[in-house]
This record gives structure tokens, sequence and C-alpha cells, in this order.
């Protein structure tokens, strides 16, 4: 998959679970970003990428995901395994 | 609304409802100014974060607004057993013990185990409200592998002991309502419902697939508790309830019965609709045809409907949602307790454009799916089954009889008279209380407040002696109506306060109303007061009865902008208006 549009899908999934059309992320937003990315949210946008991309987290690498840049990354490696 | 009506609705997309459930809730929440407020508390045994929103969404889409208490993580036992000023402050109008096999406790043994269970609906009863506790699902693993569910020390064999132990607890209190989650959970696939990394990482005890159908589920259940469940199920005949075009193929042309898949398909679907109608749900056609054509599909050898399961039976060319209109006329019901199934994609758009109230189910074409859109969907879930429900359907053959006699009549008084309608009108007895605690939350139009008790309010207000009540019971030459009249005041000095008047819909005309009326005065006078005091209070379906307390002699005192206040004076000579009903008190 294209770089470019698995961040346009990542992006769409922040859209959908903050409610926000316009909401632009980049590799660097982080959580303190975003005034409503707590940690249930977080829960909810892994469950929601995992939905989108067909891939699972481990429960280990959920700690890992800092900002969306470390997203991005995992999504990538799960999904050209 | 209609995307949202099929997004929420099964079969559940739950991917798509999880990722835009904050869309979603902005878009109900837009019109949902109108809705009434419940305040909702969420006992949980494990995070309840997500589900609450979850939970949020559907009760939107079933038409209320929740506001929520939620208790600290984890600690529902410790919040419903033990005095809870925060939960008392909150006034709770519907208690949710959400708890699942992770807060069972095997090691306790089965007896002390349900004791402790017990402990906690005992506490809950001070708050005086319906409460929904959850049964359990079954565990993710069995260290006796098959064994488990077969030896007494077996985890998955204490769950089913247990979800026993539950049931036959609830029967015996009538506020306690177990919302089944080892069947949902037996239906979702256990490997669907338990997601273990949501467990380790959160403490979220079901998946989010699961906690969807878990507050889709449970909306369905809270709809019910609060009255408004579905009451009705409008059919569409050809390829709904036979396969093929009985105009065209023929009594012997259509599929019905084993004789061939498809109509064993068709026969299992009335056979569904057959076992609603004995629960106290009501069956109407509304179909395209010919009539004799129609009926003549219920003479089938196979079927399991006959006409007479049918409280109204509409087939013709007029449109559809006409006919619903003229269903909901003729059982008095309103459109918006009405069901309705079509295999035609155009006839359920029309429906569901022009009577937006109606829940029409997105069934598809595919017969083999039509009983899970009935099922899944929770239209018809109750708290509880009465006498009353499940003799409903021989109400509505009753009627029948009824408005062919009245066709013979010309005259409306000696049709009454020929009735021998006899009532039983009395105070507030514990056998009924039931049934007026159902009456009292599902009648819409002839209600002149529409208060809403629950089961304990009414309990108290029928040993609460400043309080006034009665309740009529109406039977005639064809047969019972069951408990179809509430009135309840309560006596502030010399005076009587009406807060409660209702009256099932299905007596209509019968002057039911003045029988009552006339109880009423005559208590009133017996107990040495002076004024009756009635009050309209106007909601969205009750303009039927704008004027009643006119039409019962009171006397206009007050109209504000929602309603008008009426004053009945007890002193001096009062005529009775009840002439064709025979009274009788309690036990005769």
């Amino acid at each position: 998959m294209e770089y470019e549009e698995m961040f346009s899908r990542v992006e769409g999934v922040f859209r959908d679970i903050f409610d926000d059309e316009q909401l632009a992320i980049t590799r660097e937003t982080v959580a303190d970003d975003l005034e409503d990315w707590d940690s249930l949210n977080h829960i909810n946008l892994v469950t929601a990428l995992e939905s989108e991309f067909a891939i699972r987290f481990a429960l280990g690498e959920l700690q890992g995901l800092k900002n969306v840049g470390d997203m991005l990354d995992l999504t990538q490696q799960k999904t050209s395994a | 609304m209609e995307d949202l009506d099929k997004i929420l609705a099964h079969p559940l997309d739950t991917a798509s409802i999880l990722r835009t459930r904050k869309k979603l809730t902005r878009l109900l929440n837009e019109q949902a100014a109108g809705f009434p407020v419940k305040r909702i508390a969420i006992l949980g045994g494990s995070t309840t974060d997500e589900f609450q929103n979850l939970l949020e969404l559907f009760l939107l889409h079933a038409g209320f607004r929740a506001t929520f208490y939620t208790s600290a993580f984890g600690l529902y036992f410790e919040e419903a057993a033990f005095e809870n000023p925060a939960l008392a402050a909150f006034k709770p109008e519907l208690i949710y013990l959400h708890t699942t096999v992770k807060n069972l406790n095997r090691q306790a043994g089965i007896d002390a185990e349900s004791q402790r269970w017990e402990q906690i609906w005992s506490g809950l009863k001070a708050y005086a409200c319906p409460i929904v506790q959850n049964n359990f699902d079954f565990p993710g693993e069995r260290p006796l592998g098959n064994l488990d569910g077969i030896l007494p020390e077996g985890q998955t064999h204490f769950v089913r002991a247990m979800n026993q132990r539950f049931a036959e607890h609830a029967q015996g209190l009538p506020e306690l309502v177990i919302q089944d989650i080892h069947y949902l959970s037996s239906r979702i696939g256990l490997d669907r419902w338990i997601d273990r990394k949501l467990w380790y990482a959160y403490k979220y005890a079901v998946s989010y697939e699961g906690m969807v159908h878990l507050g889709f589920h449970l909306a369905g259940i809270i709809r019910g508790i609060f009255g408004q469940s579905k009451k009705g199920l409008v059919l569409d005949l050809d390829n709904t309830c036979w396969g093929g075009v009985i105009g065209e193929d023929g009594l012997d042309g259509i599929h019905l019965g084993e004789d061939d898949a498809l109509g064993e398909a068709h026969r299992d679907l009335q056979a569904y609709a057959k076992a609603l109608s004995e629960r106290g749900i009501a069956l109407a056609v509304a179909s395209k045809n010919d009539e004799a054509n129609a009926r003549e599909g219920f003479t089938h050898p196979d079927t399991v409907l006959t006409q007479e399961d049918f409280a109204a039976f509409l087939a013709n060319w007029d449109p559809k949602h006409e006919n619903i209109l003229a269903i909901s006329q003729q059982l008095n019901l309103s459109p918006d307790a009405f069901v309705f199934l079509d295999d035609n994609a155009m006839e359920r758009d029309l429906v569901s454009t022009q009577l937006p109230m109606v829940d029409v189910p997105d069934a598809g074409d595919d017969i083999a799916t039509y009983i899970d859109h009935l099922d899944r969907n929770g239209y018809f879930e109750v708290s509880s089954l009465s006498e009353e429900d499940t003799q409903r359907g021989a109400y509505y053959q009753a009627n029948q009889a009824r408005s062919e006699l009245a066709e013979a009549f010309t005259d409306l008084d000696t049709y009454l008279a020929s009735l021998d309608m006899v009532a039983e009108i009395d105070h507030w007895q514990d056998v009924y209380l039931d049934r007026i605690t159902q009456l009292t939350n599902k009648t819409n139009q002839f209600n002149l407040t529409t208060q809403r008790f629950n089961r304990e309010e009414i309990a108290a207000i029928a040993i609460d002696t400043d309080a006034l009540t009665l309740y009529g019971r109406l039977k005639d030459t064809f047969g019972d109506n069951g408990l179809v009249s509430v009135v309840a005041g309560r006596i502030v000095r010399d005076e009587l306060h009406v807060f409660l008047w209702l009256m099932s819909c299905r007596v209509l005309k019968r002057g039911m109303e003045f029988a009552m009326r006339d109880a009423l005065i005559e208590q009133a006078q017996a107990r040495g007061l002076k004024k009756i005091i009635g009050e309209y209070r106007e909601s969205a379906k009750n303009q039927r009865v704008e004027n009643l307390y006119a039409d019962l002699g009171f006397h206009h005192l007050d109209k504000g902008d929602d309603g008008a206040t009426w004053v009945y004076d007890l002193e001096g000579e009062h005529a009775t208006l009840n002439q064709n009903i025979k009274v009788v008190p309690y036990g005769i």
C-alpha cells in the first residue's frame, strides 16, 4: 500500500473517532495535541485502525503507540507482512 | 434519519458504529429536544465508559435522552449493598448492574454466592426503581476441558447454575429484570464476545463488538420498561406470509409448508408471528390483493396463521401507509406502536417515508432472514408478561364480534345495552398492581396527565391513606376486556387532587369513563371531601381527552399553556352518568 493512501485512511479514522471532518494530523501529532485524545479514545482509535486495515495490534504494542507516526509505522509493518 | 434507522438496527455493523459513534450521537441529539430525560445509574463490575457511550446512542435512537451516574470502577457491590448518598442524590429512574462472569465467585459456593447477589438487589430496593441485572456469560477458558460444563466444580457448570438461580429469583421480584447476556454472548459467539487484550489493557470484560450488541439489547429492554415497546406487527402477504403471489399462482401454487425449502421458511415466519400474537402482540395484514384472494391464502392446508389470528385485515389496492393508519385506528393503537414487515423494498420505503414513527426492518428479500429482523431488533421487549398480554388475542377476536354486532344497531345506547356490560370497580388490589403499572406506563391517548409510575411507586400509592385509588375492569357478552381504567388522587385537606386518570383505548365509546367518574364521586363523598380537582396536561398524543372533564360534569377552573384545571363540587345533588354498565366490587 502506498504511504499516502495509508496516511489518508488513518486520518479518516481520526476524523471519524473525533467527529471532526477538518481534523488534520501529522506524524508528530500526539495525544496532548487533541483535546479528546484521552486513554479511552486511544483504545477507540486503535480498535478502529484494526478494523480499517484488518490487522491486530498485540497487547505489548499498545504502549508503544505514542504518536501518529508510531501508528503509521506499525500499521504499515503489519499490512505489508 | 432513515440512514440512522438502518445503521442502528439488525444486522448491526459494529465496526462502523464504533468508528462513527460520536457523529451518530451528535446527529440524534440534534433532534432530541423533546425526548424524555431518564436518569440511569450504571454499577459496573468492570470498565463501563465506552459501553455507556453506546447505550446513550441507542437510547437516543429509542427516543430517550439519558443522564448517567457511574459507579467507581468495579465497585458495583459496595455501591449497591451499602448506603450510598451519591446514588441517592442522583435519584435513579433505572439501575443497571453491568456484571459478567469476571465478577462471579465460584469458591463461595452456589448458596453463598446467590445470597451475595440477593444482598445487592435488596440494597437497591431503597431507590424504588427498576433494576436491570446481567446474568453470566460463559468464561473464555475451561481448565477442565469438556468436563468443565459437566462436573459440579467446573466454572461453566457453575455459571449455568447461577443463571438458573437468577431467573428463579427474578420471578418473585417485579422490579428486577434479568438481562440475558448468557444468550446474547452465545448468539454473537464467545470468541467475538471476549477480547482479552481489552481486559488486560483497560479492564473491559466484553469486547467492543460485544458492547455494541449489549447496548442495543439493553436499550430495547429499557424501552420496554418505560412502556414504549411495539404492540403490533403488520404483515405483507405475498412473498412474506407465503412464497409466490396468490392472485397469480393460486392456492395450489404458493409456497407454504414442508414440501419445499421456501415454503418451510415462510411457514416458520408464520409460526413466529403466531407466537408473538400468543404473547399479546396484535397481528394485522396490509396487502395489495383482492380481499378474497388474500383470505384464501390462510385456508392453505399448511398455514399456521388463520384469519382469526389477525386483529385487522386490510387487503386492497390503497397505498400501504394509508392502510397502516386505518389499522392503527381500528385497533386504537398509535402508529408508532407498529412494526411493518414486507419483502418489497419500495413498499418499505414508502411506509418509512410517510410514517417515520413506524418501525420498518430493512428485511431485504431473503425469507431466510426475516425472523431475525423481527427477533433481533428488540421491538417487542417487555419486562414481564401479564395475564392481560396472553389473553389479548381473545380480546381482539371478541372486538371483531362487537364491531359486527354494532353494525346491526343504529343507536349507540341500544347497542351498549345489548352488551350486558359488568364493571368491577374498586380500590387498587395487590393482584392488579402489575397490570396497573403496565397500563400506567403505556397508555398515551386516553391519559389525562401522562404521569408514569414504576411498580414500587404504584404499590406505595395503593397503601397510602392520603390517596384515593380506583381501577376498573370491564366484561361483556363477548368476553373480558381485563383491567382497563386507572384513577388516583391525593387528598389535600377537603379536596381530592386527581393526578392519574387513564383508560385503555380498547374500551373507548363504551361509557366506562362515566362508571369510573360515578365511582370516584361516590368514594370522595364517602371520605367527606368537598371538591375534586382534575387536571388535563397536554401531551403529543392525548388531545382526545382535552375536554373529558367537561363531559364528566366538571367546571373549568384555570387554563395554562400546556393544560387546564377542572373542579367538581361534591356538595349537593349528583346525577350519575353511567347508564349501561352494572358495577360490582372486587371479589364478586
